[in-house]
């Protein structure tokens, strides 16, 4: 009781701070740049969206399948290998990334969404093989003892009760990989950082925040997007070991 | 209907898990493995389904080598419940049920009737626990359901490692006397591990009591507590056997035997009634308890007859030491 008072009590002082901040910036008048250039506005958006969700995707399709294969025994050996080495690629800061991707693919988008990849992909890939192994033996034992294929243990045991994890790492990949995405700027890959550090350099707030302020919306929209998504794909019977895991 | 023929199981290139094992199982017929902890019960059975590989000897089931069966063709045809029973939490109750029938894509009304009629004879409403997952139950539910989704395809073989090994003493107890009864029923062949002699007792027509991997005796329950291959065995069945083996016998036993005496009127006021049914060694606990100094014995709600301690106390000379 006590500690969902203490929560509840911080929760609405960050709540008011940010609907002050919100207040005071809007009476400033620092948003009137995204009515003046709307188009510029959208543009940006997009460019920013289309960056975010193809790196999202690619790391997707790329990250579960890895972390589906080096959970099989036969790659039992090659797991700490793949793990260490992406937990290396981790501890790079995504800058240097984007440098490295732009010293090999030069500059633009293609770069932007190659760095922002490499990037999503750990946390997915991470959460993916964490998932599977944290399952109970005991239900692998017995979906093989009643006679399960490999495949169809993968299907409809291992997979399905690793999905509270895998989308948990899916979505704090694709929330990191909207705030990063504001780098992309640095590689020319546009986005909403284009603004942001247009406002930096010139000490505009008006620019900074027009950028900055729908990167953090659109950052929420993701989380709540995809805890909707959550809840429709984990099952139901997960719903309360998830709930003390989140 | 199941024979182990020499079977041996190596870990690795050291471990001796299971050491030369020979015997049969008749049909029909529930074998209890018994022994203390890590002499092999588990390997033995998870060898019959291949879960384990057997390094020497031969298992076979219905006459058939084990080995010269597809693996998963093999475990969908036998029964498989282990300890912490291993419902999948992500299913619900029904789709739990019917794993089985599913990979063997029954038809929609077939696999209805099923699980309406498997969870009738678990004692657990259809209707009530279909949509519910594994978590929404208690224990002693998850057991049963456990144990339904083994029997869902109606294989003539199950293997139970432990399946009542989590549950306390009243539910277990309980529990064990609801699958006997569906046993009366379904007749499967069961091997069935414990480490309870008393469970031993009485769920096994047959006991298979292993140490260090070799297998100790096996026998009928009676025939172990009565005459104990070895020093081992009697030790492992404990120094009161001929009070276990009482509750192999039933007050019906007393009768057949002309030790029953007649029902004594005058001490109406002190008295406790039976059914034939009741076995010698509760009989004796209430008789030891005090409840009562003599027993009104019925059968079909009709007197006839009563019992003492020294009832109990002359059968178990003539009868069973
Ligand atoms: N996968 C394995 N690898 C190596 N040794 C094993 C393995 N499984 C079991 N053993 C060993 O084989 C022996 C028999 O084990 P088993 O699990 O059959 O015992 P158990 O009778 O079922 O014991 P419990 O009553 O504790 O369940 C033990 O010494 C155990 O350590
Ligand atoms: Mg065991």
């Amino acid at each position: 009781m006590n500690k969902r008072l203490v929560s509840f009590v911080i929760k609405l002082i960050l709540f008011t701070l940010v609907m002050s901040f919100f207040a005071w910036s809007f009476k400033s008048g620092y948003y009137q740049l995204i009515i003046d250039d709307a188009e510029g506005f959208i543009f940006l958006l997009i460019q920013h969206i289309h960056m975010v969700a193809l790196s999202s995707f690619l790391a997707i399709v790329l990250a579960i399948p890895m972390g589906i294969l080096v959970t099989r025994p036969k790659f039992q050996k090659l797991q700490w290998l793949f793990m260490n080495t992406a937990n290396l690629g981790q501890t790079i800061p995504s800058l240097a990334i984007l440098a490295l991707a732009m010293t090999w693919m030069g500059i633009g988008f293609k770069p932007a969404v190659f760095a922002l990849f490499l990037y999503s992909l750990l946390p997915i890939l991470r959460n993916t093989v964490a998932g599977i192994k944290s399952i109970d033996p005991d239900l692998l034992d017995a979906a093989k003892g009643i006679g399960y294929t490999p495949a169809q243990i993968l299907l409809k045991i291992e997979l399905p009760n690793a999905a509270y994890p895998i989308m948990a790492g899916i979505r704090t990949a694709v929330v990191i990989n909207i705030g990063t995405a504001a780098l992309a700027y640095l590689v020319g890959g546009g986005g909403l950082g284009d603004w942001i550090f247009t406002g930096i350099m010139m000490r505009d707030n008006s620019y900074l925040l027009s950028g900055a302020i729908p990167v953090t919306l659109l950052a929420l929209l993701a989380d709540q997007l995809i805890r909707a998504a959550e809840k429709l794909i984990v099952s139901k019977g997960l719903r309360p070991s998830a709930a003390v895991s989140d | 209907m199941i024979k182990f023929d020499g079977v041996t199981k190596v870990y690795g290139d050291k471990v001796k898990a299971v050491d030369d094992v020979s015997f049969e199982v008749p049909e029909g017929n529930i074998v209890v493995f018994l022994g203390p902890s890590g002499c092999g019960k588990t390997t033995t059975l998870r060898m019959v389904n291949r879960l384990e590989s057997i390094t020497e000897g031969k298992i076979f089931v219905n006459g058939t080598d084990v080995n010269s069966l597809n693996q998963i063709e093999l475990r969908r045809n036998i029964g498989y419940v282990i300890q912490h029973n291993g419902l999948f939490p992500n299913m619900t109750i029904e789709d739990n049920v019917m794993a089985v029938p599913n990979l063997l894509s029954w038809d929609r009304k077939k696999k209805t009737d099923r699980y309406n009629h498997l969870m009738d004879l678990i004692g657990l409403n259809p209707d009530e626990y279909r949509k519910r997952y594994p978590h929404e139950l208690s224990g002693g539910q998850q057991q049963r359901v456990g144990i339904a989704r083994a029997m869902a395809a109606d294989p003539p073989v199950m293997l139970m490692d432990e399946p009542f090994g989590a549950l306390d003493p009243v539910i277990r107890s309980r529990i064990q006397n609801e699958f006997l009864q569906i046993q009366q029923e379904v007749k499967k062949t069961i091997l069935f591990v414990s480490h309870d002699i008393d469970e031993a007792i009485k769920m096994g027509d047959g006991i298979a009591i292993f140490e260090g991997g070799k297998l100790m005796q096996y026998d009928s329950p009676s025939e172990l507590l009565a005459r104990p291959k070895n020093e081992f065995v009697r030790e492992f069945v404990g120094q009161d056997r001929a009070l276990k083996s009482l509750s192999l016998h039933t007050v019906k036993d007393l009768i057949s035997e002309r030790m029953l005496r007649k029902a004594d009127g005058l001490q109406k006021h002190n008295k406790k009634t039976i059914t034939v049914e009741t076995n010698l060694r509760d009989a004796l606990s209430i008789l030891l308890n005090q409840e009562a100094d003599q027993l009104f014995v019925q059968a079909n709600n009709k007197l006839v007859g009563a019992m003492r301690i020294d009832d109990v106390e002359a059968y178990l000379h003539h009868h069973i030491k």
